[in-house]
């Protein structure tokens, strides 16, 4: 099991923040009020995002609302630009569950008040329409809309809403941020166990196989892993951030239901399957893994069958399409200081 | 890219056409409609139940999928489902006879739903609401992510809860509330009504009651 040390601790260095007191109270009442909270000791910004019934209420300009509208139902049924941008079974809501707005499922609003910023990731400055396309091209094995484009307006002008009232550059770090993974197990998160677990908490709707379901041709329950999932360059893809989505958000309805032994297991069985290959493939596995993937298994030998994790060029549906916004550099010309 | 939903609980019904030699597993609609005779008194001949304001309503069973009402009665039968008329009914069929009840309703036409059609407008759209995008403050989440589009089900485990009684719904729902049902694989459902208010329940179940429901088995719109 030496596979997964490295990622490990590295996910248990990033993500061991004290969540646990704010927790309980969570699965009654998702946004509390700050002073009524057991959490807010831990001086963090709590922000409740407004509803698709806020929208019609409000005041803004009728024609914003209807891009506002628009860009939550490209956020919440984004098979509609299915073949032409997305190329997988997914929404962006199939991650960030409750039309993006749900604290521990990556509330997307954090975004629009703190980019443009540094992203490691891609080395430079992003914007929200840049943090957007990186969903599109690696979580949606997609091509992003173009920048500037009706639909990369609607679902920034979605965000931005999302975030009304809350402070911009904020000084304090952001309650339910992103998918905090669950504390260090007590053992080594180990695959067979993981099987057993996925087949007893997660099959029935992800199917044994991890293909997700469809009924009558309409999308129900996403793909976890195969061709209709994201590709391995995906953040999801990262085993500390699968172990905190599952842990944060599945089974469905029931959140930190799993021990979180349970959910490092899940996940690392989950994160041994095979999906697509990222689009940044340099056409060699081990060098991809050593540029790209210091948190997934990506080029790491699965002990079950000696497979090479990512060792295919199998992009999934689309095929040898290359996302116009992988690897295209900005800001050539600033000096270096 | 429509995939075959795999059945959870092994037993091969619905799949009855090819029907020689030993089949004790599967169910046959033409048996089941003589071992239905009984359940009409209350289910109805049609399979279309009846919703019964201040009482007990009947569930329709008509286009509901083989294999759930399998499981149903199963879970009257050995406990874990409790309900006083239906255990007694569920007692006089053998294995054989629920297969081929199961298979009889899965069969019939959806009938519609009673019982909403008081609700008001704000009621109705807090049950759309509900229904098809949930309430995430209160962390309920949206009926549709598991019953499927339209409330319609969603292979055997999710079953259709579209043009169902209001009453019926509602009652259910209350039970999973107060702990008095419980036969649902992993808490899927009891997580969910445990967090939803009496005048969300109400609200939800008008709103399923007016909504057209298709069998599963039609590709229609
Ligand atoms: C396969 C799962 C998945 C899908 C589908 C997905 N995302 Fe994400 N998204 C993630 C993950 C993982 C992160 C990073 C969370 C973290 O910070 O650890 C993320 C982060 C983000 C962020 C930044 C949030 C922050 O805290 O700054 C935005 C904005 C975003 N996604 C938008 C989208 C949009 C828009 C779509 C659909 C086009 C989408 N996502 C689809 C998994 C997904
Ligand atoms: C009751 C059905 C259900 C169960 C049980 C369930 N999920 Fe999910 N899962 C969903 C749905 C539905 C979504 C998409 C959310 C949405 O569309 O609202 C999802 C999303 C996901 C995703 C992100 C999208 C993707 O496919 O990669 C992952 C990963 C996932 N689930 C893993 C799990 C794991 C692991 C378990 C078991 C611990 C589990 N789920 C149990 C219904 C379920
Ligand atoms: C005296 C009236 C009555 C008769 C007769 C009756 N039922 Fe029922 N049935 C009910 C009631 C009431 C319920 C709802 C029970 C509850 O609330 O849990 C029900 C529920 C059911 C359910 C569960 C439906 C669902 O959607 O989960 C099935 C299946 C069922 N009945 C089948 C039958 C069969 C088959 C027969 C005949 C052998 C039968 N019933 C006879 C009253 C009756
Ligand atoms: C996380 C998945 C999930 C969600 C979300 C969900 N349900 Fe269910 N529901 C189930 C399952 C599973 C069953 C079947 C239980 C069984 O096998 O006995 C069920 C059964 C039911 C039944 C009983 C049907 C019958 O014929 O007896 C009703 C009514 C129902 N659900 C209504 C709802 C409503 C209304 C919502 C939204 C507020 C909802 N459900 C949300 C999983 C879910």
């Amino acid at each position: 099991m030496t596979t997964c040390r490295r990622p490990l601790i590295i996910a248990l260095s990033g993500c061991s923040l004290a969540f646990g007191a704010g927790v309980s109270v969570y699965a009654t009442n998702a946004f509390a009020q700050p002073e009524e909270r057991p959490d807010a000791a831990l001086n963090m910004l709590v922000h409740e995002p407004p509803t698709m019934e806020d929208l019609e209420n409000s005041d803004l300009h009728p024609e914003l609302k209807k891009v506002i509208r628009y860009g939550h139902d490209l956020f919440t049924n984004t098979q509609q630009l299915r073949g032409e941008n997305v190329f997988n079974d997914m929404n962006c809501s199939s991650c960030h569950l409750g039309e993006g707005r749900v604290p521990f499922s990556a509330p997307v609003w954090a975004a629009a008040i703190t980019l443009p910023d540094f992203r490691g990731k891609n080395q430079h400055v992003n914007n929200l329409e840049e943090r957007i396309a990186g969903c599109f091209a690696y979580s949606m094995n997609g091509v992003p809309p173009e920048y500037g484009s009706d639909e990369m307006l609607a679902l920034s002008a979605y965000h931005q809403w999302l975030a009304t009232g809350a402070p911009m550059y904020p000084d304090k770090p952001i309650y339910g941020r992103g998918f905090p993974a669950p504390d260090e197990p007590a053992e080594e998160p180990d695959y067979a166990r993981g099987e057993a677990a996925y087949q007893d908490n997660c099959s029935i709707c992800h199917q044994e196989d991890g293909s997700g379901h469809y009924e009558n041709d309409e999308y129900v329950f996403p793909a976890p892993w195969g061709d209709g999932s994201n590709n391995w360059g995906a953040g999801i893809a990262r085993l500390d951030t699968m172990a905190g989505f599952i842990y944060q958000n599945m089974p469905l309805g029931q959140p930190r239901s799993l021990s979180e032994q349970d959910a490092w297991d899940i996940a690392y069985y989950v994160s041994s399957q095979e999906r697509p290959q990222d689009p940044r493939y340099t056409g060699d596995v081990a060098e991809t893994a050593e540029r790209f993937h210091g948190r997934s298994l990506y080029g790491q030998t699965r002990e079950q069958d000696g497979h090479v994790l990512g060792d295919h060029d199998n992009f999934g549906d689309k095929g040898d399409i290359k996302p116009w916004n992988v690897g295209m550099p900005r800001f050539e010309n600033l000096s270096e200081e | 890219m429509n995939k075959k939903y795999v059945h959870r609980f092994g037993l091969a019904v619905g799949v009855s056409l090819a029907a020689a030699g030993a089949l004790a597993q599967e169910g046959d609609a033409e048996r089941g409609q003589a071992a239905a005779a009984t359940c009409s008194a209350c289910h109805q001949a049609d399979g279309s139940g009846m919703n019964v304001p201040n009482g007990e309503s009947w569930p329709r069973l008509a286009g509901l999928d083989a294999e759930y009402i399998v499981k149903q009665l199963h879970d009257f039968k050995e406990g874990r489902r409790e309900n006083a008329t239906m255990v007694t009914f569920a007692n006089m069929l053998d294995d054989q006879q629920i297969l081929d009840v199961a298979e009889y309703f899965d069969q019939m036409a959806v009938t519609p739903g009673q019982g909403g059609d008081e609700a008001d407008e704000a009621l109705l759209a807090r049950g759309q609401q509900l229904a098809e995008r949930g309430d995430w403050n209160a962390y309920i989440v949206s009926c549709q992510s598991c019953h499927g589009p339209g409330g319609n089900g969603v292979g055997s485990t999710f079953p259709g809860v579209a043009s169902q009684h209001a009453g019926y719904i509602s009652t259910q729902l209350m039970a999973w509330k107060n702990g008095t049902r419980s036969n649902d694989p992993q808490n899927l459902m009891g997580a969910i009504a445990k967090r939803m208010s009496d005048n969300d329940i109400q609200a939800v179940s008008a709103w399923y009651a007016t909504q057209s429901g298709s069998t599963q088995q039609e590709t229609a719109q």
